[in-house]
């Protein structure tokens, strides 16, 4: 089952997520109205650890478990990343969620939100279709 | 066992989260990144010839089985081991949800909102379904979400992703100061 690790470390995440309340519209909420250090805090810890392996990984020439080697994760830039951006902090603000608790707020039991995941994936429908006529 | 319903201060939940990124890399160089598993979705169940939905989705599969573990976190954290107090937003957060028409009562969500009932309102419909449309359609126009970018594009100090992150934040106070209060008001 080479699968069953995403699986637990989505379960990490997920509990992390979920406990750390980040799948909370009232912590998003105090987040954008600066408020409360909890939110910042989180992303401000989650961060540097993130930069910090990454950075170590290429120091000592780390290999994942496959053998491969490890690449340095690249993201280019195009107006997009604004203006969708920019869209995406819309829904942020009106659901509370970003996709990955999107996921934890159905586990967790508020299975209205199935309906926000539900119209989430109509979102990334539409934007495939309309993908050639947008500006990017 | 009081303590498994306590929610996690920052400190905590913050490192944990960030270390899905070396977790991922080492078990199979993988990158974090959650809103590309709601394409896969779309490309595995109507993908219409699209160009952007017809790619082989099967070869990123490992992300639906993260996402999955998500869900099961959402579970565990949020339905098992439920925290049986409200949310401990600050005294500030609580008068303004008040002047919202909110209360902060026990759970993660607001349930004046988030229920089955407000979905066929204006208030509901615009929240839940027009809120979860703008986040499928401008995560995917950013090409990545609060994970692939806020988390694993920094950590990469990559500067597009300084970008989507700012523009994410800056739509959520545009939304929360001058949106959200009339939406809850319909």
């Amino acid at each position: 089952m080479k699968n069953l690790p995403y699986l637990l470390i989505g379960i990490v995440f997920g509990i992390a997520l979920t406990k750390g309340e980040a799948i909370s519209w009232y912590r998003m909420h105090e987040m954008f109205h600066f408020q409360s250090f909890h939110m910042y805090g989180i992303f401000m810890t989650a961060v540097p650890v993130g930069a910090l392996s990454i950075l170590l990984f290429r120091k000592l020439h780390v290999r994942a478990k496959t053998g491969e080697i490890i690449e340095q994760p690249v993201k280019t830039y195009r107006h997009g990343v604004i203006i969708g951006g920019l869209i995406f902090g819309f829904g942020w603000a009106l659901t509370g969620a970003c996709p990955g608790p999107l996921y934890a707020q159905i586990g967790a039991g508020y299975l209205v939100t199935i309906v926000t995941f539900t119209s989430a994936l109509f979102g990334t429908w539409v934007y495939a279709y309309l993908k050639p006529r947008l500006p990017h | 066992m009081e303590f498994l319903y306590k929610p996690w201060p920052w400190y905590v939940a913050g490192p944990i989260i960030g270390l899905s990124v070396p977790a991922l890399l080492w078990v199979g160089n993988k990158r974090l990144g959650i809103s590309s598993t709601l394409r896969q979705i779309c490309a595995a169940s109507y993908p219409a010839k699209l160009s952007f939905l017809n790619y082989d989705w099967k070869k990123d599969s490992w992300n639906l089985f993260f996402a999955a573990g998500i869900l099961i976190g959402g579970f565990i954290g949020g339905y098992v081991f439920a925290n049986p107090n409200p949310v401990a937003v600050s005294a500030e957060t609580v008068s303004l949800f008040h002047s919202w028409g909110l209360e902060t009562s026990k759970g993660l969500l607001p349930p004046e909102i988030f229920n089955w009932n407000t979905l066929f309102t204006w208030k509901g419909a615009l929240m839940i379904i027009v809120g979860g449309f703008l986040v499928g359609f401008g995560t995917r126009y950013a090409g990545g979400c609060t994970s692939g970018h806020g988390i694993l594009g920094l950590s990469a100090l990559q500067w597009p992703s300084l970008a989507a992150t700012v523009s994410f934040f800056l739509g959520g106070i545009i939304f929360s100061y001058w949106v959200v209060p009339h939406i809850l008001a319909l």
